[in-house]
């Protein structure tokens, strides 16, 4: 019997410890990222560091200004929203509301697959299709730049938001569509008029967990974007917040080593402001 | 019914129409034409040689058997630490935890650690690990990233297997005279096996397509160790982290296809996979 007793308090203390581990490493990174972030911005000065539009972390004398990737990541972000949120959601009212059972099936497979394809082969797809059609197309010397980096992003948020939006617009109550049938409402003018704006707040959380994972990408843009410290321009070759760091870190030391940190910092607050946003848009879902 | 609406209406039904099938066709055809390419360019690439030779600049041969390698090493791991520890965690959340409070910081913490980008995870992992442990960039190192990365994943997908357990088996076990540890050991795991499984199947797939995480902490190594502890200690690159190190770094295009048709059989695999387990789990 006491043998029993004490193996029940080892089990519990260690579940216990388990939860306690996953906290650990939270708070690890957390404080990981603000502790070597900080030193970097304060040799360089947050208004400099922040606003300043020149990156030369190499030079004799060294200039760090990551406005450039701040709005690229922006704008990449951005631009990848502007071509894949309609064509997600709009998969999404396919799957939800006008495939057939089998159909939505098998394009949902389709969806599944997508969200499981590693980011390096859709940054080696983008290297030797889009690159060079995009520099054909529009005539330019090089074709990696930020509409590449652009599209590329474009694909790979599709399946988070296709399959939030989904779950969203499935969990509209049936009473609000057949209401809508009843006043002799259209299949299509129920689906814009009644069931996506019933479902708004599930499809944001999705579009806001796509913009998450356009932020956060690095090795897909790496290979397209081409990696220049430019101010950001649609066929300027460009350098996001992600790949500032992926492209320096494995020779950098010094202040450009902790310039590199303080940047992932900054990725790091947008991810953490782009969360805060994601819980309160799924909050406010539930309290309706 | 149709020939009352008005023209209008008609028009905005057909146009919209049109827009969602055209939006769902693209999705579709992407995903065809992707793997299309992919497998057009690699399979044919992939070649006896590639598959068990190591890269050898001698004969200036390129194999990635040791990324192969160094993938399940890498894989293997991460799921033998990260597993009981998620589990674990999810047990004490479900099972274990009074304090509702606490539980939800640790729902929040888990959620977080879900959103963060793998390069900050490869950043804080060669921080922490490579340079602070002093395990310098190695497969352990990796691994141990990794670990971190995919906790989440497996603690959420065993909480919910562990929330389809119905309370009459626990009330039923406790009636019986069972202690909560026999509890859990005999009814809660076996009822709940399906939903870790599924968790370490997606956990796997995670691993096999991370290459932000992986490059800094367990490096791009392609030297040949077989032995497990060994190579613990070694620099190795897996599969994903060497398609990116031949393709962008290298030009080494074929390579690069024949890795990437790898990968997508590899995802097609866990893809299926995980259906039949979701199935299974239906079935229970």
């Amino acid at each position: 019997m006491k043998i029993k007793a004490v193996m029940e308090k080892t089990m519990s203390c260690l579940f216990f410890i388990c939860g306690m581990v996953t906290i650990a490493a939270v708070i690890t990174i957390s404080v990981y990222m603000v502790l070597s972030g900080i030193p970097a911005i304060k040799e360089v000065g947050l208004s400099e560091f922040l606003l300043g539009q020149v990156w030369k972390s190499t030079a004799a004398e060294p200039q760090f200004g990551i406005l450039p990737f701040i709005l690229t990541s922006v704008y990449g972000t951005l631009g990848a929203c502007l071509i894949g949120v309609p064509v997600g959601i709009m998969t999404a009212v396919f799957l939800a509301k006008i495939a057939s059972t089998r159909v939505a099936a098998t394009v949902n497979t389709a969806v599944e697959l997508l969200a499981g394809i590693p980011s390096v082969v859709y940054g080696l797809i983008g290297m030797i299709v889009l690159v060079p059609a995009i520099m054909q197309l529009f005539q330019l010397k090089n074709g990696t730049s930020l509409l590449a980096a652009i599209i590329v992003l474009a694909v790979m948020i599709l399946p988070s938001i296709i399959s939030v939006s989904r779950t969203a617009l499935m969990a509209v109550p049936k009473e609000y569509e057949e209401a809508s049938y009843a006043l002799g409402a259209t299949k299509m003018e129920t689906i814009f008029k009644v069931s996506i704006p019933a479902a708004k707040s599930g499809i944001a959380a999705g579009i806001v967990l796509g913009i998450g994972r356009a932020i956060g990408e690095a090795m897909a843009v790496m290979m397209v974007a081409g990696n220049v410290a430019n101010m950001p321009g649609l066929f300027k070759s460009v350098t996001f917040l992600t790949t500032a760091i992926a492209k320096e870190m494995s020779y950098a030391s010094g202040l450009q080593k902790q310039a590199l940190y303080s940047i992932a910092l900054v990725l790091f607050i947008f991810i953490m402001i782009i969360n805060v946003i994601l819980n309160a848009v799924l909050k406010r879902g539930d309290k309706r | 019914m149709k020939n009352r609406l008005s023209a209008k209406r008609r028009a905005y039904g057909t146009i919209l129409k049109g827009f969602i099938l055209l939006c769902a066709g693209i999705t579709v055809m992407l995903l065809a034409i992707l793997i299309g390419f992919i497998f057009y360019r690699g399979l044919g690439n992939i070649t006896w040689e590639l598959l068990t030779t190591a890269r050898s600049a001698l004969k200036n041969t390129i194999g990635i058997l040791p990324n192969i390698l160094y993938t399940l090493y890498i894989i293997l791991t991460t799921l033998v630490i990260a597993l009981p520890v998620g589990i674990g965690a999810a047990i004490y959340l479900n099972e274990y935890a009074a304090n509702k409070r606490f539980v939800r910081v640790i729902e929040f913490a888990t959620e977080t650690l879900t959103g963060i980008p793998s390069i900050i995870y490869g950043l804080v992992g060669y921080l922490f690990f490579c340079q602070k442990l002093g395990l310098g960039s190695s497969i352990l190192a990796g691994s141990l990233t990794l670990v971190i990365m995919t906790l989440p994943t497996i603690v959420r997908t065993t909480q919910e297997a562990l929330k389809t357990v119905p309370d009459s088996y626990r009330e039923g076990a406790v009636a019986l005279g069972a202690t909560k540890w026999y509890m859990i050991r005999t009814i809660i795991l076996p009822s709940s096996l399906d939903g870790v499984v599924g968790g370490a199947i997606l956990s796997i797939g995670r691993i096999v397509g991370e290459s932000a995480a992986l490059i800094f902490t367990a490096g791009t190594g392609y030297a040949l160790v077989t032995h497990y502890l060994q190579a613990l200690g070694t620099s190795g690159g897996s599969l994903s982290v060497a398609l990116y190190v031949y393709a962008f770094e290298q030009g080494e295009f074929d390579v690069g296809f024949a890795i990437a048709s790898i990968l997508i059989i590899i995802v097609l695999i866990i893809n299926f996979m995980t259906k039949f387990v979701k199935r299974k789990l239906k079935k229970v």
